[in-house]
């Protein structure tokens, strides 16, 4: 066997002329890549410097994120798509100058509940998961029952902003109560310390995780939502950024929501669109805000249900089941 | 007159004696590994059930928006309270004199790191994001509670390791030379624990001393831990939470559980490991003493915080109560308050009671009452929030346990076990060297008398 291999084969002969061959062969075609690439390199070059060389001159006016008006040349715009820190950034800061307040004429309430639809639908939630729900209140035997729509209070002096251990959850100069779900850690103490079970908790994987999986998360909408992590009310902050009124308050078909800015004393209706004075809306109408004596100091304000146009029909309650 | 006791042929006979039967027990046989070999396998059954919540998320437990805190907390808050033992035992009874409680200071501090150790877990059993729990330290805000939690509880943990640690040195030095027939690495690790110690005056004397500044120490330490575990729902505007006594509540229950853990240990060391002669029925029916003490201290704060309120009967508070006097809590809070504290406490005044085997099953009664009554601080609150829970599906009503969550509850358990065992087996489980001392000690005095 040894011997055998000794031997010069006239078969390793063969094998080695064909490698030699087909070496040559290669780099013969190496060659021939080559040079094509230079050229077309060549071509597309010349063709950029014709394509820059036209456009030279050729500016445009756009205003930064901090509202200057700038000219940059036409060729050096990106399209860019937010990222999740710059949701970030602005999100923690909040609209400088505004004092959002929503103000909630209970007396207009039929519990139509399009304000919970609208509201799930922007923020991905399932029908039993909310961040805006109607509720029946009677405060005693002999009061009437009525219908209160119940966001996040939006409170002053949040409790669950002071018990959260990681800055998960925090209020904006603009008065808005923000959740960041990339930082909560899922230890629940906030809806502990909220008296308005205001929050609610992803249980199990988000309603539309899979879809929402590549989208940068958007700490004003709070979309993807996250398992594991608190979600809430957020008073429609990506909207209002754009000067739009809340997903809840435009959805209203009963002019229930009235929504706008403290400091310029002016709240808009959702329904009408009519926009009138804060102030006088609240001293017109009696208006209280709900367990003023936990010194939460919400910024929802509500107007008591007195001189109602229709009946009280609680109507048939559909009935909620877990779904994954 | 400076002659040390320590160099006297009388210490040198108490000691051979004591170590003799002490040691006997520190061995690695077939009882010690078939019981490990149980607990490992249980706690590996009871940890496949934590993938499965890390997978499918909290929804797996029976808690839901309303009801968001449950056992997991119920548990914490128990394990934090157990702990507080060790600081009762060895601080407060300790520095004010107490000489009968020597032989179970050991077993007190096994039982405040072991409680205390796992704490720290059931926490993260419990958070919706385990994987971000390095964000508390990354962004920790000082003024949420959770944050002076989790300062104090690792600091509680690592003084009450030491109250363990430096007392036992003198015990290894003396051990290691006696452990012919077990295997070699106890002994290494023996050699390596004893840190040179020689029985030298000045060694005496320097770990006096440490043990003097931890003791003073441990106390505001074990305050601090238990009422800030408190303030985690006293800080929050809950009906039936909302409490100024919380803190007190908290520490005064804390020793009843505590105690009843030490009871609990000190019968099985006594009878497993053959102690009767270190672990007497004198120790028996003092720590029985003690146990009747903080339980009607205890009872005291219970009258406070129901009590009060009850009178007033304030809107929700009216809730809260109702549902655990006569609603859907009513036998448990009963069960916990009868069984479980008065009827014990009126036990415990009796003199026969008092012995080993009554104050074990009384103390076994009260161990786990003090569970259910961690439950019931936790859990009933978050039934009755101020606004109704309405629109919901059923199962976000009533917060009703799941296996699960209480497989994942025993593996706490298991792992609290599992820290005891290790500690007591392959340690000696009373010091060696402080009953030979006080042996030696009186022994000198009827001689000379």
């Amino acid at each position: 066997m040894s011997e055998e291999i000794n031997k010069p084969g006239s078969d390793d002969q063969e094998i080695d002329e064909t490698l030699e061959s087909s070496r040559r062969d290669f780099l013969k075609k190496v060659g021939l890549v080559g040079a094509a690439s230079v050229a077309g390199a060549a071509a597309v070059y010349s063709g950029y410097r014709f394509e820059k060389n036209k456009n030279k001159g050729d500016t445009v006016k756009v205003l930064t994120e901090d509202n200057r008006l700038v000219e940059v040349s036409k060729e050096e715009i990106n399209d860019i798509k937010y990222q999740v820190k710059s949701f970030q950034t602005k999100g923690r800061d909040g609209i400088k100058g505004k004092k959002w307040v929503m103000v909630i004429d209970l007396s207009k309430c039929r519990n139509a509940r399009k304000c919970v639809n609208a509201c799930q639908s922007a923020h991905h939630l399932r029908p039993y998961e909310y961040h805006i729900n109607t509720l029946v209140m009677q405060e005693s035997v002999n009061t009437p029952k009525y219908f209160m729509p119940k966001p996040c209070q939006h409170c002053d002096n949040p409790p669950c902003v002071s018990v959260c251990p990681v800055d998960a959850t925090y209020k904006r100069q603009d008065g808005i109560v923000l959740i960041d779900n990339e930082r909560c850690i899922g230890c629940r103490f906030c809806m502990a310390a909220c008296p308005y079970s205001a929050r609610m908790f992803h249980w199990q994987e988000p309603m539309n995780a899979e879809e929402d999986k590549n989208k940068p998360y958007n700490v004003e909408l709070n979309v993807p939502q996250k398992k594991g992590t608190i979600s809430k009310c957020l008073f429609s902050a990506d909207r209002v950024r754009e000067n739009a009124l809340p997903y809840c308050v435009s959805a209203c078909p009963n002019g229930v929501f009235y929504f706008g800015d403290e400091n310029e004393d002016s709240v808009t209706n959702g329904t009408t669109k009519e926009t009138v004075s804060f102030s006088e809306l609240l001293e017109k109408n009696g208006a209280y805000r709900l367990m003023a004596e936990l010194g939460t100091k919400p910024r929802v304000y509500y107007l008591p249900p007195k001189n109602r146009i229709f009946d009280f029909t609680e109507g048939e309650k559909p009935e909620y089941k877990e779904t994954t | 007159m400076a002659r040390s006791l320590y160099n006297t042929d009388l210490y040198r006979e108490k000691l051979e004696s004591v170590s003799a039967d002490v040691l006997r027990n520190v061995r690695i046989n077939k009882g010690f590994l078939v019981w490990m070999g149980i607990l490992t396998i249980s706690l590996a059954a009871c940890l496949y059930a934590y993938t499965i919540q890390l997978q499918k998320g909290l929804g797996v437990t029976g808690l839901r928006d309303a009801t968001s805190w449950g056992m997991y907390i119920a548990t914490f808050v128990f394990f934090v309270a157990t702990s507080l033992i060790g600081m009762l035992i060895s601080s407060v009874l300790g520095l004010s004199g107490t000489k009968w409680i020597k032989p179970i200071t050991r077993i007190a501090e096994i039982i405040a790191v072991a409680f205390a150790a796992v704490a720290g877990l059931v926490i993260i059993s419990d958070m919706g994001r385990p994987d971000r729990f390095p964000y508390l330290f990354l962004y920790g805000r000082i003024q949420s509670p959770i944050l002076w939690d989790v300062t104090v509880v690792t600091t509680y943990l690592f003084v009450s390791l030491m109250l363990w640690f430096i007392p036992l040195i003198p015990d290894l030095a003396i051990s290691k030379s006696r452990l012919e027939g077990r295997p070699g690495f106890l002994i290494k690790i023996y050699e390596i624990l004893s840190v040179k110690w020689v029985n030298h005056d000045r060694q005496f004397q320097i770990m006096h001393q440490a043990m003097r500044i931890l003791l003073i120490l441990i106390v505001p330490l074990a305050f601090a831990i238990h009422t800030v575990t408190s303030w985690l729902f006293a800080v929050t505007p809950r009906a039936g939470w909302d409490s100024t006594i919380f803190g007190p509540y908290f520490i005064s229950g804390a020793f009843v559980s505590g105690t009843a853990a030490v009871i609990i240990a000190m019968y099985f060391f006594r009878e497993n490991y053959k102690l009767q002669k270190y672990l007497t029925d004198f120790h028996f029916e003092k720590i029985g003493r003690v146990l009747a003490l903080v339980s009607i201290i205890y009872i005291y704060f219970n009258i406070n915080e129901f009590i009060v309120p009850g009178y007033k009967l304030k809107t929700h508070e009216a809730i809260h109560l109702k549902e655990l006097f006569t609603g859907h809590y009513a036998w448990l809070f009963w069960g916990v308050q009868l069984a479980g504290l008065v009827i014990p406490v009126a036990l415990l005044l009796i003199k026969r009671m008092r012995k080993p085997l009554p104050l074990l099953l009384i103390s076994i009664v009260v161990f786990a009452a003090s569970w259910f009554k961690r439950y019931l601080i936790v859990v009933p609150v978050q039934g009755h929030p101020y606004l109704p829970i309405q629109n919901v599906p059923v199962e976000w009503m009533v917060y009703k346990p799941t296996i699960i969550e209480t497989s994942v509850t025993m593996a706490s358990m298991i792992l609290v076990l599992m820290i005891i065992t290790i500690l007591s087996k392959l340690f000696p489980v009373v010091p060696i060297w402080e009953i030979a001392e006080e042996e030696a000690t009186v022994n000198e005095e009827i001689e000379h008398k």
